[in-house]
């Protein structure tokens, strides 16, 4: 009930702001703009369409999670709005918990909204459905929620700009790490490769969560694989929230 | 006599500057404070006041010490669930309504629905926010804000109301207001613990105060008993005072008297010069109107303490 309370409060929050609205009508144009695209290429319509599509739900998905989520306990601190909320019988972690919902509800509406239309549109230009587009932006869906969980846990102690560099390097390098493990092997220097090694296993493993290519080349989803993807993935999150509460749990609202 | 705060050596460390250096704003704070009462809780800015609150209502965790509220360790999370809290300056989600604010708060406290959409009408009644409920909150003035937020202090029926610096930055009519709400509040049997440093709110509505300056409690006891320690001078005042008698009246206290139609009045400064004030004057055949001893206000009691502290 609590958390749901706090969930609810920062949903409300997030729709009553324009901010939200911007990057949703940006996005929704450029997926729109696909289908002009697609037009101008021979033999390709469908395929752009559908990898412009998801890229887009992708990429303003993680706009939305970091310019969201570095301001998600900060906020309430800086503006101190969280005074008249901790005073009340509700556990931090409650707090914690609420908001990363709410934000994650936040997300799951706006994504929702790109992925139905990208889906939509794939359709229209196809002439049959494409289910698997919309498994593989549910799947990118868990790599946003891990992005907000990282935002989360840095607006637990840091400024939102820190946060903001800070999430984006955590996204940025957890894109790449496929490619990080290939270069690691490349590296002479043992100590080098050790350390990247250990930023490899530490950051989140977000190129994991991008199926899209198969969907674009008609090859099977493998529910087993993407399954352990998400379980690796909320088992990430757990972990980041656990961290995020142990901190918020001894910080003095001064 | 029930105890609903028991405050026991706390303790509050601050880390400032740079080199993050340890600063104790609370020194072993010790305090108690009885069902039903209204208490005030000076001191000037940077006492130690809002920390103290802060601590109370979990915002804050103590360096050392404990405190209990209605029974229950200050730790417990459920020990807040009777008691309602205004913080200072109240900064609420300014993108929501009055209403939905008040709705949002009663369900932090775990009530059903019914029971919010009760409370919430009746609350916006009493705080006179019925008119302005559904408007966002960044379109209400400061007077408003703290009217809901005591209204958000209300929403549980609280047994326990804390309030930090209810009447700053009101005007004389807010300020009234806020003063009815505390008397209604002791009136209902709630009991009302109040930081402040506005001192004619405090004599009008406070049943105990505590003084805190720099981190410690100097003062703490009932109003009247705290100001009748200290007399700062007493009245005497005479009838049938003939001018050598004046004279000497003046030389004893040290200054003019001062003659209302048929009476004289001495300010005397301490009780022996009032004894040998009386004894001359009936010797010389005056008659003894009053003898009224001058009890200092709380600002000046206030002021003294603070001073004596600084030294």
């Amino acid at each position: 009930m609590r958390v749901a309370a706090i969930a609810l409060n920062t949903f409300r929050e997030a729709v009553r702001d324009r901010i939200l609205y911007s990057i949703l009508a940006f996005a929704l144009l450029l997926i729109g703009a696909s289908v002009i695209l697609a037009g101008l290429s021979i033999g390709q319509e469908s395929r752009i369409v559908k990898d412009l599509g998801l890229a887009s739900t992708s990429l303003f998905g993680t706009f939305i999670a970091i310019f969201l989520g570095i301001g998600l306990v900060f906020k309430e601190i800086d503006r101190r709005t969280i005074y008249a909320i901790i005073a009340k019988p509700i556990h931090r972690y409650q707090f914690i918990l609420g908001k990363y919902v709410g934000l994650v509800l936040t997300l799951a509406v706006t994504v929702g909204v790109m992925a139905l239309l990208v889906f939509l549109l794939a359709w229209l230009v196809d002439g049959r459905p494409a289910p698997g587009l919309l498994a593989a932006a549910g799947l990118d869906f868990v790599a946003l929620m891990i992005v907000t969980a990282v935002a989360l846990l840095f607006s637990t102690f840091s400024t939102p700009t820190l946060s903001a560099m800070l999430t984006l390097a955590t996204y940025v390098i957890g894109r790449l790490s496929g490619d990080l493990v290939l270069f690691a092997e490349q590296v002479p220097s043992p100590g080098v490769r050790a350390v990247i090694r250990g930023i490899y296993l530490i950051l989140p493993d977000l190129g994991r969560f991008q199926i899209g290519s198969r969907v674009l080349h008609d090859l099977p989803l493998l529910p087993a694989n993407m399954l352990a993807t998400s379980a690796y993935g909320l088992s990430y999150i757990l972990l980041l929230l656990l961290l995020a509460v142990s901190v918020f749990q001894r910080r003095d609202f001064k | 006599m029930e105890p609903v705060i028991e405050i026991d050596e706390l303790c509050k460390d601050f880390r400032v500057g740079f080199w993050r250096r340890r600063t104790r704003v609370l020194q072993s704070l010790t305090l108690t404070v009885q069902r039903g009462e209204v208490f005030g809780y000076l001191g000037p800015n940077g006492a130690g006041k809002t920390t103290t609150l802060k601590l109370l209502t979990g915002l804050i965790l103590p360096t050392a010490g404990t405190a209990r509220l209605l029974g229950r360790d200050l730790t417990y999370v459920g020990a807040r669930e009777h008691i309602g809290f205004l913080p200072e300056q109240p900064y609420f989600y300014d993108y929501l309504t009055g209403r939905e604010f008040l709705d949002l708060c009663g369900r932090l406290f775990g009530l059903r629905a019914p029971a919010r959409r009760e409370r919430t009408t009746r609350l916006l009644h009493e705080v006179e926010l019925e008119a302005a409920a559904d408007r966002q909150l960044r379109k209400y003035s400061k007077g408003m804000l703290q009217r809901l937020g005591l209204a958000q202090a209300l929403i549980n029926d609280p047994s326990l109301v804390i309030l930090d610096e209810p009447m700053s930055g009101l005007d004389p009519l807010g300020r009234r207001t806020m003063r009815d709400a505390i008397l209604r509040l002791k009136a209902e049997g709630k009991t009302v613990f109040f930081s402040t440093h506005i001192l004619p709110d405090v004599e009008a509505v406070c049943d105990r105060v505590a003084i805190l300056v720099g981190g410690r409690i100097r003062d703490v006891g009932r109003l009247e008993d705290i100001l009748k320690t200290r007399t700062e001078a007493i009245d005497l005042a005479l009838q049938d005072v003939n001018p050598d008698l004046a004279a000497s009246l003046e030389a004893l206290a040290g200054s003019p008297v001062s003659r209302q139609t048929d009476r004289v009045l001495v300010r005397l400064l301490d009780e022996d010069a009032l004894d040998r004030a009386i004894r001359a004057s009936l010797a010389a055949g005056a008659r003894v109107v009053s003898v009224t001893p001058q009890h200092q206000t709380l600002e000046e009691h206030f002021l003294r303490e603070v001073r004596e502290a600084d030294r």
